[in-house]
């Protein structure tokens, strides 16, 4: 079944991607699916149009955050901003994949309405399949393939994320995390691993009880950084804020390639990628040879066993 | 975890608010271990038909209760063509039966009126597409 498809998938994976270079938004959509369900799709992308896709310009921020902070309805607020300026823009939009059924409701889509009839807004939404980092291991992939499309933003939002999530830091030129009142108080502010992946706070539903307070404490937990960080207060439902945010996004991405920081980010997540294919492949290999599954389930047998003895 | 999977749209057109059937389908699917895109209410053909496109989604299904369904599904369908893109649809909601056989020949895959167990839209589903869901 796996060979059958890969076999068929190759043939019909390149001429989807010529007419992707043609701006073509169905050949897109279908090559996207193509390589959600065969990641290693990506390295024919790479063989083919390794040329195209690193020599453009397309800028990649992330949004990321606990579940409900806003990062849809902000990401929807901040890509009219672009559109403002012609850009186009690419979003994939990650929503969690059920454990138990592979099954997914993917709802950030909702949250874009304004931008559905504009062709110069692609929206895409993946469930995460299984992977635990807030992403999925196609996303490097759908990248590359909205790079040879040419969009000038490529808009990554990750699943809901809790404190570990922190795979967008391999993906994103910018990393924009956004926070809401609620979200606990100092010690979480203070805690390792998402906090310090962000390249931009963000204070979002700062209409509400409790923005300032936080703003206060995330302050005096940045002061003591190397880095100085930027904090924005926005309300996405109305758009308050989401000018200065796109003002200081832009500030970091001149940054990154003034001090040449970008292409530092650039090779670590070709290096991520690498490390997904590679991972993926060992995986494999694991579950094809029988015999070794045998004996692990074996081991995984006779430890159940141990501990349950006692 | 790996291969296929089937992702289906939900949209509910119309300008009414009577979103509770294609909720409830939206997560049996999702329990049924498919990706759906819930797009919610108020959605224009134009609408539903780009977000297909862009998703790339085995099939649309529609929640229509407002009585609009003729209409809607004749839109949607032009729409398609247009846009050359292609995939089964199918109806839910107050649908009359003569206007579901009426739908049904004008390419509507399928019809489903209230009470309608998941199960039987799943087996519906897997039918027209010719698969099996991995639960
Ligand atoms: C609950 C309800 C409401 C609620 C809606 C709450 C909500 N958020 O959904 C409220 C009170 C808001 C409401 C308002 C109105 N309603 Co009302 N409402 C109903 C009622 C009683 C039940 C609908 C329902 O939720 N059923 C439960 C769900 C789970 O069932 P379902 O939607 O049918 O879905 C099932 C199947 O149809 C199918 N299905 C549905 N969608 C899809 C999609 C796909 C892809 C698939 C595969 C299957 C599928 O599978 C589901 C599971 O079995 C129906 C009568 C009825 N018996 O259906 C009237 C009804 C739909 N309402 C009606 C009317 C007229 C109105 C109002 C205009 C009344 C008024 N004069 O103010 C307003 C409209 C207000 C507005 N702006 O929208 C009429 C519509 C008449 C028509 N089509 O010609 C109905 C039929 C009542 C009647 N007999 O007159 N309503
Ligand atoms: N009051 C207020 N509500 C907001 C604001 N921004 C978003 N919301 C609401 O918060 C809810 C969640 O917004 P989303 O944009 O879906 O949040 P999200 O972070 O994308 O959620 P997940 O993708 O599920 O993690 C919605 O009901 C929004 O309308 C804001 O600035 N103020
Ligand atoms: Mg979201």
């Amino acid at each position: 079944m796996s060979n059958q498809t890969r076999v068929c998938s190759n043939n019909d994976f390149f001429q989807l991607l010529e007419r992707v270079k043609r701006k073509d938004q169905i050949a897109l959509a279908r090559a996207i699916t193509l390589l959600e369900n065969e990641p290693e799709n990506a390295l024919s992308i790479e063989e083919l149009y390794a040329s195209e896709v690193n020599s453009t310009s397309s800028y990649i921020v992330g949004f990321t955050g606990s579940p409900g902070a806003g990062k849809s309805t902000l990401v929807d607020s901040y890509v009219s901003m672009l559109r403002k300026t012609g850009a186009q823009v690419g979003i994939i939009a990650v929503d969690p994949s059920s454990p138990f059924t592979g099954g997914a409701l993917l709802g950030d889509r909702i949250r874009m309405k304004r931008h559905f009839t504009d062709d110069g807004v692609f929206i895409r939404s993946m469930g995460s399949r299984g992977c635990v980092g807030g992403l999925n291991d196609a996303i490097f992939g759908v990248i590359m393939l909205y790079k040879l499309y040419g969009f000038d933003y490529i808009i990554v939002e990750t699943v809901g994320a809790g404190q570990s999530e922190i795979d967008i830091v391999y993906v994103a030129d910018t990393v924009v995390l956004v926070l809401s009142p609620g979200g606990g108080d100092e010690i979480q502010l203070m805690k390792a691993g998402i906090m310090e992946i962000a390249d931009i706070f963000v204070i979002n539903k700062a209409d509400m009880d409790g923005s300032d307070l936080l703003k206060v404490n995330l302050e005096a937990v940045l002061k003591f950084s190397e880095q100085e960080k930027s904090i924005v207060l926005t309300v996405a439902t109305s758009g308050k804020g989401v000018a200065e945010l796109a003002e200081k996004i832009e500030s970091h991405k001149f940054f990154l390639k003034d001090s040449g920081e970008i292409e530092a980010r650039r090779l670590r997540r070709l290096r991520k990628h690498a490390e997904t294919i590679i991972t993926r492949r060992v995986r494999t290999l694991l579950d094809d040879e029988k015999d070794l599954n045998g004996k692990v389930s074996e081991f995984v047998e006779r430890i159940v066993s141990k501990l349950c003895a006692s | 975890m790996e291969g296929k999977k089937i992702r289906v749209l939900i949209a509910k057109p119309g300008l009414d608010g009577h979103d509770r059937g294609a909720k409830v389908v939206a997560r049996g699917l999702r329990d049924a271990g498919m990706e759906v895109i819930y797009t919610g209410l108020r959605q224009t053909p134009e609408e539903i038909v780009k977000s297909a496109i862009q998703e790339d989604v085995d099939i649309i299904g529609l929640s229509i209760l407002s009585g609009a369904h003729m209409s809607v599904c004749k839109k949607v369908l032009e729409l398609m063509d247009k846009y050359n893109f292609h995939v089964p649809i199918f109806v839910g909601g107050i649908i009359p039966p003569d206007d579901a056989e009426e739908l049904m020949r004008m390419g509507i895959k399928a019809v489903f009126g209230p009470g309608t167990p998941i199960a039987e839209i799943v087996k519906k589903i897997e039918e027209v597409l010719g698969v099996k869901t991995n639960t």
